[in-house]
């Protein structure tokens, strides 16, 4: 489904401030793996999601979905397969606009966006439905605006707005790390159900160690641009916060830093 | 007085095509537009030139419409493409189009004297208001069609309308295009209007087109699309009628308006922001008073709870 090839970034190359993003990073993601992403400060993580949305172009290597190389494509052009949700609340709606307004946008993914109506009766039916699979009231209120809506409500929003039209692929960029825990928990919980209802492939950074291990089927730790460690469905079932603790030392030496970690 | 009131509701209705176009990109797109000035000339310029060698003045005011979209344009396409500051790409177009509109004009002013006129054989009120309400309906409806919404997503929140696949340049470039038409077609009609073309008549109009969107949304409001267009044609005619009662006033003479401009402005911009904040200040003081009160009130804070 997606695969990263050899992929590496620099950033500043060629003057004092010159930082490895990513080296030689490969990772083969089959339909409907859901895969969390760990690692220390600087690791890599946010230029990997980066680099597979199309906002950042790889120095080297390939991105490929369905084994079509993606690279030269635009973002916005790859959004027709990518779905994403960001750590914001706020950057991943248009508060000025009503709920059903960011409905339907996110509902035109991909397609040529033209002259008809962005809110009709038949739409306004599915974005009913879709929203009171949210279970937070959301279908009752389609025409306020986003605004109005608190972090919580809005990053729900902005998940289903991500997942309803069922993209290929889920990127999932620390999308509860701004929230505060009862939300995040939500949040979460919500992931968990749409992701497996849907079938989605997704990709998910995270800084909680516990839900990188409790969420998805496979997990990757990431430092200083590479990936580390692998681990498969197999292992992570009886996968410990300490073990993961453990093998990062192992592997690179030092302890995990990261000054928002958050063990679980 | 009677007679003044009505020109300057008039002029206002006409003016406030120019003021819708300011609103597409001061508030919906965020882009703040200073083509306006050059380009409300260029269709003053274009409907005026066109019109003198012979063509139906309904077709030299569309044409004006397409000459302002054409300069929006270039503007969008120095900022998106060029990646050129925004007020800077605005800049850029409106000294540009300042030769231009010489060019086109051929000299610094030309009359529509004794010519085929829009207004001809009509009441210009009634002709100015269908106008606008037409131009005020076919955008509330573009705005809510698939593209207009993403053309509003652009100016509100960019990055996540581009993770939904719209090319945010071209929506940009999309909405100074339509906005910079709606103003010289503005200018096409003044001209009609006061029957005559002048390369400088544009100086100045985007702080007027600002003054009316200002004044439009502090006094009727801008909670939707609907409510926001609507009051931009109000503003721009009560700006006009600002105006012309400033002209009234003895001790002003008319070339002190831009300055008057200025000051409504300032006022329109400070006040409601200050008020804001005397707002927020009255109110975090009661809500600190009520707090207060509680744990007061509560016996031997701390210790056990």
């Amino acid at each position: 489904m997606l695969e990263i090839a050899n992929v590496s970034k620099l950033f500043n190359p060629g003057t004092v401030d010159e930082k490895t993003a990513l080296v030689g990073a490969n990772l083969v993601m089959k339909p409907g793996d859901f895969v969390t992403v760990i690692g220390s400060n600087g690791a890599g993580k946010s230029t990997l999601m980066n680099i597979i949305s199309g906002v950042m172009r790889p120095d080297a290597g390939d991105v490929k979905i369905d084994g079509r190389v993606i690279s030269p494509i635009s973002e916005h052009q790859r959004s027709r397969w990518i779905g994403r949700v960001f750590q914001d609340p706020m950057a991943g709606t248009a508060p000025r606009m009503t709920i059903e307004e960011n409905m339907a946008m996110a509902y035109t993914r991909g397609k040529s966006r033209g002259f008809s109506f962005g809110v009709n009766k038949a739409r306004k039916k599915i974005f009913k439905e879709e929203l009171s699979r949210l279970g937070i009231g959301l279908e009752n209120r389609l025409s306020a605006k986003v605004g109005l809506l608190s972090g919580g409500e809005r990053q729900a929003l902005s998940l289903l707005m991500a997942t309803f039209t069922r993209p290929q692929i889920l990127l999932l960029d620390e999308h509860t790390a701004a929230l505060d825990p009862a939300r995040a928990e939500l949040i979460t919980t919500l992931t968990e159900s749409i992701v497996r209802e849907m079938k989605l492939t997704t990709l998910m950074v995270t800084h909680n160690m516990e839900q990188a291990i409790r969420l998805g089927n496979r997990l990757i730790m990431m430092d200083k641009g590479r990936i580390i460690l692998n681990v498969n469905e197999d292992r992570k079932h009886n996968l410990t916060v300490e073990q993961l603790l453990g093998e990062f030392e192992q592997i690179s030496g030092k302890k995990l830093a990261d000054d928002r970690i958050v063990l679980g | 007085m009677l007679t003044s009131l009505q020109g300057a509701i008039e002029s206002g209705l006409l003016y406030a095509l120019m003021a819708l176009g300011v609103y597409i990109t001061f508030r919906i797109l965020d882009f703040p537009d200073l083509t306006v000035d050059g380009s409300f000339t260029t269709g003053a310029a274009i409907g005026a030139v066109m019109s003198v060698n012979g063509t139906p003045p309904w077709i030299a005011v569309i044409c004006a419409f397409i000459g302002g979209a054409i300069a929006g344009t270039c503007t969008g396409l120095l900022h998106t493409k060029g990646k050129i500051n925004g007020l800077l790409s605005g800049i850029i177009m409106m000294i540009a189009l300042y030769s231009i509109n010489l060019r086109i004009l051929g000299k610094p002013n030309v009359s529509l004297r004794n010519m085929d006129n829009v207004f001809d054989g009509a009441s210009v009120l009634v002709l100015a208001v269908i106008l606008a309400i037409a131009v005020k309906v076919l955008l509330d409806l573009f705005f809510k069609t698939d593209m207009g919404l993403s053309l509003r997503a652009t100016g509100d929140n960019s990055r996540m309308i581009r993770s939904f696949g719209a090319n945010t340049d071209i929506t940009t470039i999309f909405g100074i295009a339509l906005s910079n038409a709606l103003v010289a077609t503005s200018g096409a009609l003044i001209a009609q209007q006061q029957k005559f073309a002048d390369n400088s008549m544009g100086i100045g109009m985007i702080v007027i087109g600002l003054a009316s969107v200002i004044i439009g949304e502090a006094i009727f409001g801008s909670r939707s699309i609907f409510r926001a267009t609507l009051a931009v044609i109000l503003g721009a005619i009560i700006y006009r009628i600002i105006f012309a009662l400033a002209l009234r006033v003895e001790w002003l003479e008319a070339s002190d308006m831009k300055l008057i401009t200025a000051v409504i402005i300032i006022f329109a911009l400070v006040v409601p922001s200050a008020r804001r904040a005397v707002k927020m200040k009255s109110v975090a003081r009661k809500r600190t008073a009520e707090m207060l009160a509680k744990v007061g009130n509560a016996p031997e804070a701390g210790g056990e709870r």
